[in-house]
């Protein structure tokens, strides 16, 4: 059996919530990068991941989505080394550790970067990563032909590889910003050679039943679910998101019954969203 | 077909080489470099925008309509320059202090770009005191804010503060747009308008312009 696949025998799992959001909330800069913090601040980043752990949460991820060539500069290795520690420390054991791997936020097909830069920028950050995680997690994707380099990058480290895609777009906000669908990213991961396809962020927890559904229904790869809550909106110079941990988490049943294997939340989302799914699974 | 409508085909479906080759013809033919560009680019991405909002094209086909739109304007610039012929208006464009994410800054300076405006495109994580010297040396009429992110927006209240300490505020109209920013968001921050698209970003611009 997979390394996945004995995971997730004992049924659906949990995840983590938001960490740009947590992070602020422990005063983090807003516009500073997060993933600096995990060699400035390490202690405000661990207490993000144990709180979540305290949650519930069964899988947490690291902070470090930007930590790639593409996305910002720095001591990238150093950054994504000790994010994994960081992680690890928090989870104390009772966690999976998945090493977050966001996109160069820069389009291959408008020529901002070149498909070797990209696979450069992924394949430095999946082998820092490597070091320490149980799996690695390819996020927040929109566009297929970036997602494949990503994952081949974080495959040739060896470990499970989940590729999670952002359905925002689109006139029912199925479609990824460039126009990808759930049947058409679930037929490329196949390929890729993906573990497990996903769908995170997008546009709030109330559309994403009808994207598991449909990635599960065009491939065999289990479905990791990583909803928003919600877009934010601004008052004043503070940031609100509308969605209740309550209203997230009676969406449980239609995510699990959608096929999801892997549930948690994403921007916006926080440990009490996370005690609010537990409970869920725990009465459903 | 006549040589403007191969033209706007091209532009719509995203041919480059169709879109270059049929704007030598039209010059070859004798058509004006200012009718091309009013006649034909700025009315094909006006199509282009139309479609994107109703989300029948996505980002890759509207980058390749884009591209297709400068593959002609790169033919045409230089006879319309020779003419003497003025852009709509110049518009000074960029993503706001601490925020490095410019795809959708991009799209909206094509857009504006195929709407018939100059632009000038300042990049990623600019200062206030950037767009202040850029709309001042090239003598801009519009300034354009993006920021994707929640926690960089407020950059753009810094940006338009600035304007208004150094005295420029009236010079210029600013507008503002990008996944975070609304409309009351650009109401509180003092800005002339919001685009919630790209193609809302150039009717805004032209009713900015006019204004």
């Amino acid at each position: 059996m997979s390394r996945l696949g004995e995971w997730l025998a004992g049924g659906l799992l949990i995840t983590d919530g938001a960490w740009g959001t947590e992070l602020q909330a422990r005063g983090l800069d807003p516009g500073a990068a997060p993933d600096t913090w995990n060699l400035t601040h390490p202690e405000r980043v661990e207490a993000v991941a144990r709180a979540y752990v305290e949650a519930g949460s069964q899988v947490i991820l690291t902070n470090t989505f930007r930590a790639n060539a593409g996305a910002m500069e720095g001591d990238l290795e150093a950054i994504n080394r000790a994010g994994v520690e960081i992680s690890r420390r928090g989870a104390a054991g009772k966690a999976l550790v998945f090493a977050s791997i966001g996109p160069t936020g820069k389009m291959l097909m408008a020529g901002e970067i070149g498909e070797e830069q990209a696979s450069a920028a992924f394949a430095a950050q999946a082998a820092a990563l490597a070091a320490g995680a149980d799996a690695l997690l390819v996020e927040t994707m929109s566009d297929i032909a970036e997602a494949r380099l990503a994952v081949a990058a974080a495959k040739s480290t060896g470990l499970p590889v989940i590729a999670s895609f952002a359905f925002d777009s689109g006139k029912n906000k199925d479609r990824t910003m460039m126009g990808a669908t759930p049947e058409a990213v679930a037929a490329a991961m196949v390929e890729a050679g993906a573990d497990a396809v996903g769908a995170n962020c997008g546009v709030g927890v109330e559309h994403a039943a009808v994207v598991c559904r449909r990635l599960r229904a065009a491939c065999d790869l289990p479905v990791w679910i990583k909803p928003n809550a919600g877009l934010p909106k601004m008052e004043g110079t503070a940031i609100r998101y509308d969605t209740s941990a309550e209203f997230f988490a009676s969406h449980y049943v239609a995510l699990r019954e959608a096929g999801a294997s892997f549930l948690g939340g994403c921007c916006g989302s926080t440990p009490e969203f996370i005690r609010a799914l537990v409970n869920a699974r725990a009465s459903a | 077909m006549s040589d403007l409508e191969k033209l706007h085909e091209a532009v719509i479906e995203g041919d480059w080489k169709a879109a270059a080759s049929a704007t030598d013809a039209a010059i070859a033919a004798g058509v004006a470099a200012l009718t091309i560009v009013t006649g034909c680019l700025v009315p094909a991405m006006d199509e282009v925008g139309r479609r994107f909002e109703c989300e029948e094209y996505f980002v890759p086909e509207m980058l390749l309509s884009a591209r297709a739109m400068k593959a002609s304007m790169a033919i045409v610039r230089p006879l319309l320059a020779a003419t003497g012929a003025q852009p709509i208006g110049r518009v000074v464009i960029g993503t706001v202090k601490g925020d490095l994410h410019d795809i959708g800054k991009n799209l909206v300076a094509s857009m504006l770009e195929g709407g018939g405006f100059e632009v000038i495109d300042l990049g990623a994580d600019v200062a206030p005191e950037r767009f202040i010297e850029a709309a001042a040396t090239k003598n801009a009429n519009l300034v354009a804010l993006s920021a994707l992110l929640t926690v960089t927006m407020t950059s753009m209240k810094t940006t338009i503060d600035a304007f208004h300490t150094a005295g420029l505020r009236d010079k210029v109209k600013i507008m503002v747009g990008g996944a975070p920013v609304t409309q009351q968001y650009a109401d509180s921050i003092g800005a002339d308008g919001y685009g919630e698209s790209a193609g809302a970003a150039v009717a805004l611009a032209r009713k900015l312009v006019a204004a």
